[in-house]
């Protein structure tokens, strides 16, 4: 375990390196000494993502726009899947938006450890900051995306209603939950590479459990809270209410939420619990 | 009573044998650890390796560094220098024993840690500068400098990855030298760049050292330790064999190195092991390990001995010479095998002179029976270096490859 504490007198710090206890806090103050490196590596992510593309940052609106073409003609014309009474394109659309978010944030994530195996064995920072950084470099599409998403409510003449205000919000349990599941992962994937063919197979299954093509009034009401169990159900439907100006259902968020942030505290901690032991097994 | 920056106390760190060949185990394991143990089997540690697969890395070791000092680490291959600097660059975790370090402390196991190839070298700079543990403030003031002292001005906008070798490592290099820290831990990372760069390295290097900051330093060559460094610990095996003045530090390691035999260093393997037992190997009638000098004029004889604990039929005994991990050539002692009996036994072989060109030579001694196929060979076993100073019809020595057929051809010339 190590730890920074001031010496009594002023700097210099000392510190103690020690064979790692099994548990232990999450050092914030330590992550937050290195909020700079954060930043670079989440920006060497976003710049080099679309180097060498002709499209460049094009990709990041092509894709989820290219998807919602997809869904729109798959599930909304030829399954007439149905939409809670809105143009299946901006339905299916304002759930891609927070769920393409999330998979490619685990997705990133999950490997990023890996795939940043060289630092991690030849030189030291708090190792959150890579699957951090991963989750981060998945904001920027998701900021493009919204723009669209925002014409898109123009196009089809659906109103901006207030609802947009708690966006902001449901963006954050996103990203929590994102955080949770994706240092899960990725601490996972390092000793045990069947995460890296579990991992994409296991976004693919949770699409489906997830109301992005379907609405959750298909579900029976009985069963609802059943599909609530899985948060990224409450911060989908959330996102939509947040756009489309339905209202919100505060008990299926509520529980979403809860799993969401029982998820981030087990992701985090089981990483930290390893971490130390990175280098050795990378 | 001054307190030491660094303190290290009893540390030892420990490995699985099983984890160094096979890092990756498979979630199936722990699975069915899981069925076979629901409660004890939550981590993979606790899988209890047996004891003989471990491995001390470093074993209980002890020391403590002041302000300004300027330390070496020396040892061999597997000594235990890397894993130091890795504890205490706080890569890997000790399993035992503590460190205390007192300010800041940067580590550079490498140069260019970090770099991204599509990035250019200005992006890079702020990359590594980060990685290293500097703020982008710090970078910024000395941007300029690092620039300077790397001499890639012109293509400080252009991606790493068009650099040419040379560029990469002194940008590189430039980023790590400029680290403001009170302690630095440096591991083999003047080995880099053309000579005339690797002189500028080593004059900042002793910058470094004589601003007072404190250095810890692991490498291989011997020379820039004795210039950079005032103190030597000898790392061997895991335990701190000497520490003291770096002069006696390099001495006591190279009496150290050349007491040990070539047979006792060998890596045996192979189903005659037991039958074939070498307990000697000579070059040019020396039996050590390191430190065999041959003059390019010389023959090298090189010779083995050994007991048989049974008879082995068609028997014969290989020579392979290797030189940077590359098989050179392979001689037999006997052109048909031959049955041996059980008893004693020697092979000899004789290397003409000027056939090989300067440099390191390794040697590997396989004993082998042709008729059923068993085999035995002792890797390592024998070392020697040609020396450079070749025969006068040379001038350099450079573009010579590696063997010499000492064989002229014809011309014929027409007008």
């Amino acid at each position: 375990m190590t730890q920074i504490s001031p010496a009594s007198s002023p700097p210099p710090v000392e510190l103690v390196i020690e064979p790692p206890r099994s548990w232990r806090m999450l050092n914030v103050r330590e992550l937050w000494a290195y909020r700079e490196l954060l930043w670079v590596l989440t920006a060497r992510d976003i710049k080099v993502r679309y180097k060498q593309t002709v499209l460049g940052a094009g990709w990041a609106i092509l894709r989820p726009f290219i998807t919602m073409v997809i869904f729109s003609v798959v599930f909304g014309q030829l399954a007439k899947m149905p939409s809670d009474g809105y143009p299946y394109p901006i339905f299916v659309y304002s759930a891609l938006l927070p769920w393409t978010f999330f998979a490619g944030a685990i997705g990133a994530s999950g490997g990023s450890l890996i795939g940043s195996a060289h630092l991690v064995s030849k030189v030291y920072f708090p190792r959150l900051i890579v699957p951090l950084s991963s989750v981060g470099a998945g904001l920027v599409d998701l900021l493009i995306s919204t723009g669209i998403l925002l014409a898109m409510m123009v196009w089809y003449g659906v109103g901006w209603t207030p609802n947009l205000l708690v966006a902001p919000l449901l963006l954050i349990a996103v990203v929590f939950t994102a955080l949770g599941v994706g240092t899960l992962l990725s601490a996972l994937t390092v000793a045990y590479r069947d995460f890296t063919h579990l991992t994409p197979f296991m976004v693919q299954i949770w699409m489906y459990i997830t109301p992005v093509i379907f609405p959750v009034s298909l579900v029976p009401e009985q069963w609802r809270w059943l599909l609530y169990l899985n948060p990224m159900t409450g911060l989908v439907e959330g996102f939509r209410s947040a756009f489309l100006g339905k209202p919100f259902d505060l008990q299926g968020i509520a529980i979403s939420f809860a799993i969401a942030i029982i998820l981030f505290v087990i992701g985090v901690a089981y990483f930290e619990k390893v971490e130390r032991r990175f280098a050795d097994i990378i | 009573m001054t307190i030491p920056v660094i303190k290290v106390e009893g540390l030892t760190k420990e490995y699985v044998l099983g984890e160094l060949r096979q890092p990756v185990s498979t979630f199936y394991d722990l699975l069915s650890g899981w069925i076979r143990d629901p409660l004890g089997a939550t981590s993979p540690r606790a899988i209890k390796p047996a004891p003989d697969a471990r491995f001390l890395a470093l074993d209980d070791v002890s020391f403590d560094v002041n302000a300004g000092e300027v330390v070496g680490i020396i040892g061999r291959n597997g000594a235990g220098k890397s894993t130091l600097l890795k504890i205490l660059s706080r890569i890997t975790a000790p399993s035992r024993g503590r460190a205390t370090v007192r300010g800041r402390l940067s580590s550079l196991l490498e140069v260019g840690t970090g770099f991204h190839a599509e990035l250019s070298g200005r992006e890079n700079i702020f990359l590594n500068g980060a990685i290293l543990g500097m703020s982008r403030r710090e970078i910024a003031r000395k941007f300029d400098e690092i620039v300077a002292f790397a001499e890639v001005e012109k293509f400080i906008d252009t991606p790493v990855k068009r650099y040419s070798s040379g560029m990469y490592v002194r940008l590189a290099f430039g980023v790590a030298a400029h680290l403001d820290s009170d302690i630095l831990v440096i591991d083999e990372v003047l080995a880099v760049g053309d000579s005339a760069f690797q002189d500028k390295c080593m004059a900042k290097m002793g910058d470094l050292s004589h601003g007072g900051r404190t250095v810890i330093f692991v490498s291989h060559n011997h020379s820039a330790i004795a210039r950079l460094c005032n103190r030597g610990i000898v790392l061997n095996r895991g335990h701190v064999s000497y520490d003291g003045r770096v002069g006696d530090a390099l001495v006591n390691y190279n009496q150290a190195s050349q007491k040990e035999t070539s047979v006792a260093a060998a890596t045996i393997a192979g189903p005659l092991t037991g039958v074939v037992e070498l307990d000697a190997m000579y070059v040019n009638d020396s039996s050590q390990l390191l430190g065999n000098v041959v003059k390019p004029e010389q023959t090298i004889a090189l010779r083995t001995g050994g007991k048989l604990h049974a008879a082995v039929s068609s028997f014969r005994v290989t020579f392979c010479i290797y030189k940077r991990g590359e098989l050179i050539f392979t001689v037999h002692d006997l052109k048909e095998p031959r049955d041996a009996a059980a008893g004693r036994f020697e092979a000899r072989i004789e290397i003409p002179a000027f056939l090989l060109s300067p440099g390191e030579y390794v040697l590997d001694v396989g004993a082998y029976s042709t008729e059923t196929g068993e085999w035995m060979l002792a890797k390592n076993i024998g070392h020697f270096s040609v020396t450079n100073d070749w025969y006068e019809n040379y001038e350099t020595n450079h573009a010579m490859g590696v063997v010499n057929l000492n064989h002229f051809g014809s011309r014929s010339e027409w007008t």
